[in-house]
């Protein structure tokens, strides 16, 4: 989130899409309801009625997959009803700047396409800089090469007619969405946008969300209370499992994994240290170095020298242009390349897409370990239906780990407040946290290491590990202050004005301090400021002071970065730094000073030519992106169809699926688009009951009581059709599995008018597994295709085609 | 009047200084069966903590009996400025999550190739066996450089899944030791 | 001595069914779930259950403007002013406590099921195995401490707040003037004025198991006038009780729900 739960209650208008909130986010809804009290209008656009939609203002149902071409038509109702917030795009975002003369988009494609390798040569995605190496900028927005004109061109294509055929929505709802939401184009109104697996569980997962960030960016309503692209994470820590990058891509703090091109540590910092000629950019990341070579500290502690580039040469490196999401990994170990596998509170073989693949794939591993609080399906996967343990060679460990109530430590939530918990109790039995899981396991490991050798032995005795107690327990301070950042040397700093000795050994007190030379560690450069340098845990901080009356309550927890409650906020104010909306006023510059939420930095606003700097620091132009050309699929997002969709042709392009998807081609990768077979849009969800795979909420009666079965929501027409009567037993089947289950007849789902004809779409919720309840479902996954994202790889489990019949 | 009073008892602003010990509040001197539980919370032990489910952070107290040092309540914390005591089902049922649910894992279980059943092993036995494997595995496949000879020092087939159910300082310990193994199969649920 | 009064007012037009106060009232109250099964709706266990105080009922609408509405109602004891149930207690297990709310003392209950025939909100359930009744005592033992129920605290969005009976009647008719009148207040006007009160976004008539005109049976005013004062001691309890089960509803089939494995 670029905001934060509470300042949900802040905005004028909410448009929920791509996010089941009520259900999901139940709390999340205290403060849109909070919010409607005061007047606000809520917005659902999902495919499915559901418990959010009954407590919007209006429900308007949409076919899964098509959200770039309903949002496009909205850009285009934006520009071409001049709605947008003109001093905030001329001086904010990349609108303005021109662009190469040979980017070009014609028929779904943009320049520099490879049809063989499936991705673009980016070189024309390039904007035209002056003799000092500035983007050239037209202000007026008219030139027809800047990023506003291709823009508007680009969107024009998104007509009503086109946006409602594809999009299955009527014009008059899509008129009254667009109406509704581009009014908080004024300076004084604020619509924040609540999105979570609805859109990034989409072949164009990361384009979805980039659309609405140009609506955002357009409307203004980008670093302001009550807005910014939020969104709602579908997991307790899963901001902070990110935030620490158990990605294959990213190392802590969203560093770059190196690659085997980048063979020194000089060749690495080059790559990924931007530059900027504007002397008003900020340009933050000029101090990625020192983030770099801090962490590299953390992780080989003294063995990190500069004379050995801190250990850079003992990091596994990526192949160029390879990726390792959990798609390849299962794709690598359905092969039979993958021989050990780690899964560590968590359940692929319910909730990985393509259920048969997967738990074929488990079925060629050497080992597996996991650890949970209860079994699971993949733990258990080796007597699993349909599965002779006799001919599964796998050694398996279940090892019993403890639940968050037992053990102390810290958690980040959605809006990034990192918040301290306690434990109340000791784990039953033999059960321990998976800290310590980790930690013995890894001490067994050096030992083994350090008395027979082996290859590349040196990361592996020089990781830095000393982070037990006396006990011999994982000691959660010890973790969290080298989270935090020391200093690994006596060093001298100039802080307002003066000189300062710190000491080693000494907490960081913030990532401003970090060095590239080796004298300062730190585990996790965003969380470095977690610990004030008194030692004073500030994630454990319960003050419930609100000075703002904004709900930014900066004495609660701690957020990053550096305690800012809502992100980009120097845009909430003018180039002269005076609020926008002087009614939600969250930062203002007054007498030399920012005053109110913590800046985006310390300097002027940019009204200040010597001193002033941009408002997005963190982008190389010191603005926002309208024109993004770090995405796969093209600066500007292009509606493609889903892999599997009931259309043999996109309507807006010859290029019917997004042309930068990664296609797997096992054996078990059948893929049926506008097939007779399967006539059905289908889509999956959770439910308020459960969680997830369902792994630790099937294991409680009180919730399994309320949800107790896998069932599939169709309409009332599809049933009539069909002849299925609500609570009977049916299947739904795909290319690839069937599920079976109950069906719920609703009127919640209705049929949808694509291209001048009746498509249905179903759905069902994803959290049921053989393995308990003994008498209820498994996995819906067995529907679902190995496809995913072309950014992230998040796979596509929101739309794809099935039959129901009956059984 | 609305009843507005939340949570019984009044976590003062000074809780961040009694942190590891959580909440004590004066445990009353006679503890009796007949205790109601309104009362048997007022004399147990209470800690904060925050809910392992979605996103939103809402805080709980977990309330300890001082005799059985047992959880045997859990409820929103009034305090937590983000669900004000709030909790939805799951939040609600949060007790379901100790060890009062028996289906909780309390050994560790291994299942020997080709063999159709688990077994209870201790945890010396459980980690030397999988210091083994993994130091198997990654001896024999390890790359040292790659098809253009450039040094990767990477182990391909051992893969590190999860986990977003685990505190920060669980999260960092696995990225960090996975990397000095030289693992770059690692993901977890931030992606599905 | 008299206390102050609390009414539970549920707004059901601020109710997102995430069925938080369903769970945590189990929770509170120590109550078992029940193994069951999906029958074509979100609402489960399908009706209230002697384990099971509070539901949450879900029901797909269409309305006089073919506008369609998905309905969600807590179910629950009303917590009656004239409350049948009383009235017919043979052993004083029901009771009005200090608050107003009918408390239940299951040390006294003869399982008699007399107030499951005699209330007009169908709420009172027969557990076989103790033989005894259950239902929701608004969390007496949290009113005392000043407490909200452990529904109410749970709520996410407001939709159940608890509060002293004036206090919470001018609150209903606000929030009716936040909603342009369209809604409805459930409550203050049958049985002497019920102690949880309900904003209904529809006509009563519409919603499942809600009673219009609720009202004490006359065969229950006939019963505790004529009868009750001899009943434990004037004649066999079982006899008596069944006379009056036959008085009231004639052969109606009490609710008696097989018990799960949980």
């Amino acid at each position: 989130m670029t905001n934060h739960y509470i300042d949900l209650k802040n905005s004028d208008v909410i448009l929920i899409m791509g996010s089941n909130a009520a259900e999901h986010h139940p709390l999340a809804f205290k403060w849109i309801m909070r919010a409607k009290d005061a007047g606000a209008r809520v917005i659902h656009v999902d495919p499915r009625y559901t418990r959010t939609s009954a407590r919007c203002d209006y429900h308007v149902p949409i076919r899964s997959g098509t959200d770039i071409a309903f949002l496009g038509g909205m850009i285009k109702y934006i520009i071409e009803g001049n709605k947008f917030f003109r001093d905030y795009v001329v001086n904010y975002t990349n609108a303005s700047f021109l662009v190469n003369p040979d980017f070009s988009f014609e028929d779904g494609l943009f320049s520099g396409y490879d049809a063989q390798k499936r991705s673009y040569n980016k070189e024309t995605w390039t904007f035209q800089k002056d003799g000092n190496g500035i983007p050239l900028k037209d202000p007026t927005l008219k030139h027809p090469q800047c990023v506003f004109q291709l823009l508007k061109q680009h969107y024009s294509r998104y007509t009503l007619d086109k946006v409602s055929s594809i999009t299955g929505v009527s014009k008059e709802n899509l008129l009254k969405v667009y109406e509704e939401y581009s009014a908080t184009g004024a300076p004084d109104k604020a619509g924040t946008e609540c999105y979570a697996l609805g859109w990034t569980h989409h072949t164009s997962g990361s384009q979805n969300i980039r659309t609405m960030s140009i609506i955002q960016l357009l409307l203004g309503n980008m670093g302001i209370a009550g807005g910014g692209i939020n969104a709602l994470r579908g997991e307790p820590n899963v901001q902070g499992s990110t935030d620490h990058c158990i990605l294959y891509g990213n190392l802590p703090g969203y560093l770059k994994m190196p690659t085997a091109s980048l063979a020194t540590l000089e060749q690495y910092l080059t790559k990924n240290t931007p530059t900027s000629s504007d002397p008003q950019s900020a340009n933050y990341y000029q101090n990625y170095p020192n983030f770099f070579v801090s962490w590299l500290k953390s992780l080989y502690g003294d063995a990190a020298t500069p004379e050995n580039g801190f250990g850079y040469s003992w990091l596994p490196k990526l192949e160029d242009g390879k990726h390792y999401s959990q798609l390849h990994l299962f794709d690598r170990m359905y092969e039979g390349a993958i021989k050990g596998l780690f899964a560590y509170g968590t359940d692929p073989a319910v909730s990985s897409p393509n259920t048969k693949k997967t738990r074929k794939a488990l079925e060629k591993l050497d080992w597996l370990v996991c650890a949970n609080i209860f079994d699971n399906e993949t733990a258990s996967f080796w007597f699993g239906p349909g599965v002779d343990p006799k001919q599964v060679k796998t050694e398996v460990f279940l090892l019993p780990a403890a639940a968050t109530m037992e053990k102390e430590g810290s958690q980040s939530n959605s809006g990034r407040w990192v918040q301290w918990k306690y434990k109340a109790v000791t784990p039953p039995g033999d059960a321990i946290s998976c800290g310590d899981i980790q930690i013995r396991m890894m001490d067994a490991i050096k030992a083994l290491y350090a008395k027979e050798g082996g290859p590349s032995a040196e990361p592996i005795l020089n990781l830095k590990w000393n982070y037990k107690d006396i006990d011999g327990n994982m000691d959660v301070l010890k973790v969290s202050k080298q989270i935090n950042g020391y200093w690994e040397a006596d060093v001298e700093v100039t802080e307002n004005g003066a000189k300062k000795i710190m000491n080693k050994g000494g907490l960081v007190p913030t990532f401003g301090m970090l060095r590239s030379d080796g004298t300062t560690s730190c585990g996790n450069w965003i969380m470095s400021g977690s610990f004030g340098a008194d030692g004073e845990n500030k994630m454990a901080r319960r003050g419930k002071e609100d000075p703002t009356g904004l709900g930014l309550y900066p004495n609660w927890s701690f957020v990053w970065p550096v305690n800012r409650r809502i992100i980009y906020n120097r845009a909430s104010c003018d180039i002269n730094g005076k609020p926008y909306n002087p009614k939600r006023n969250i930062l203002e510059w007054k007498d030399g000073k920012w005053v109110g939420d913590v800046p985006d930095g310390p300097w002027p606003p940019m009204a200040d030519k010597e001193k002033g700097k941009y408002p997005f620091i963190m982008k190389v132009d010191g603005v926002a992106s309208l024109f993004g050309p770090a995405m796969a699929e093209g600066p500007f997002p292009e509606h493609y169809e889903p892999l599997e969709g009931p259309l043999a042709k996109n309507p807006l392009s010859s290029q019917l699926i997004n042309p930068t998807i990664e296609l797997f081609s096992s054996d078990l990768d059948q893929v049926a688009n506008a097939s007779d077979k399967f006539p059905y849009v289908c889509t999956t969800y959770s439910c308020t009951e459960h969680w997830c795979s369902g792994a630790l909420t099937r294991w409680q009666a009180w919730l399994l009581e309320m949800q107790p079965e896998l069932y599939v929501e169709i309409s009332e027409e599809l049933a009539r059709e069909l002849e299925i009567a609500n609570g009977s037993k049916v299947k739904v089947s795909s290319a690839r599995g069937e599920a079976a289950c109950i069906a719920m007849v609703t009127k919640r789902f209705k049929p949808f008018t694509i291209e001048g004809r009746t498509v249905h779409q179903v759905g069902l919720p994803f959290n049921y597994g053989w393995l308990y309840p003994e008498d209820g479902s498994d996995s819906t996954n067995f529907l679902t295709p190995t496809v995913g994202d072309a950014n992230t790889f998040c796979p596509e489990y929101k739309a794809f085609m099935v039959n129901v019949t009956r059984r | 009047m609305e009843l507005t009073r939340r949570g019984f008892l009044k976590l003062s602003g000074a809780v961040g200084a009694s942190s590891a010990l959580g909440l004590n509040f004066k445990p009353v001197n006679a503890y009796a069966a007949e205790l109601s539980k309104s009362n048997r919370i007022k004399s147990s032990k209470q800690y904060t903590t925050i809910c392992a489910y979605c996103s939103c952070g809402c805080g709980l107290i977990c309330s300890v009996d001082n005799l059985t040092g047992k959880i045997f309540n859990i409820e929103g914390d009034p305090e937590n400025p983000i669900n004000e005591g709030a909790l939805c089902a799951k939040g609600a049922g949060f007790f379901d999550l100790t060890e009062a649910n028996k289906h909780r894992l309390t050994k560790v279980r291994y299942r020997a190739p080709y063999s159709d059943k688990w077994e209870e092993k201790d945890w010396d036995w459980a980690f030397s066996r999988i210091a083994r494997l993994v130091k198997d595995t990654r001896d024999k496949d390890f790359v040292t450089t790659n098809a253009q000879g450039r040094l990767v020092n990477r182990t391909e087939s051992i893969a590190h899944l999860g986990s977003s159910n685990i505190d920060n300082e669980e999260c960092w310990l696995i990225s960090q030791s996975v990397r000095a193994m030289g693992l770059v199969y690692i993901d977890h649920q931030a992606r599905v | 001595m008299k206390k102050t009064e609390y009414i539970k007012l549920i707004d059901t037009t601020k109710c997102t069914a995430c069925r938080g106060c369903q769970v945590a009232c189990k929770q509170w109250n120590e109550m078992p779930a029940m193994r069951t099964r999906n029958f074509g709706s979100y609402q489960n266990p399908p009706d209230l259950q002697w384990n099971t105080w509070t539901l949450i009922r879900f029901q797909e609408h269409v309305d006089k403007n073919g506008d369609f509405k998905w309905l969600f109602r807590k179910d629950g004891c009303m917590h009656c002013t004239e409350a049948a149930c009383i009235k017919v207690c043979p052993s004083g297990a029901l009771y009005h406590t200090e608050y107003g709310t009918v408390g239940i003392n299951q040390k006294l209950c003869i399982g008699c099921k007399a107030c499951i025939s005699a209330c007009p909100f169908d709420i009172p359930r027969f557990n076989q195995q103790t033989e005894k009744i259950y239902k929701c005592d608004l969390c007496y033992d949290r009113l005392k401490d000043g407490q909200q129920p452990a529904c109410a605290l749970s709520c996410p969005t407001g939709a159940i707040t608890v509060g002293e009976r004036e206090a919470m009647i001018d609150k209903a008719y606000g929030r009716l003037d936040q909603l342009e009148g369209k809604g409805i207040v459930y409550g203050d006007k049958f049985v002497g004025g019920t102690h949880v009160m309900y904003i209904l976004s529809e006509d009563p008539a519409v919603y499942d198991k809600l009673p219009v005109k609720p009202r004490i049976p006359a065969s229950v005013i006939l019963w505790k006038n004529l009868f009750k004062p001899f009943t434990l001691i004037g004649m066999g309890a079982v006899a008596g009780m069944a006379a009056l089960h036959y008085l009231i509803k004639g052969p109606h089939e009490v609710h008696e729900n097989k018990e799960g494995d949980e």
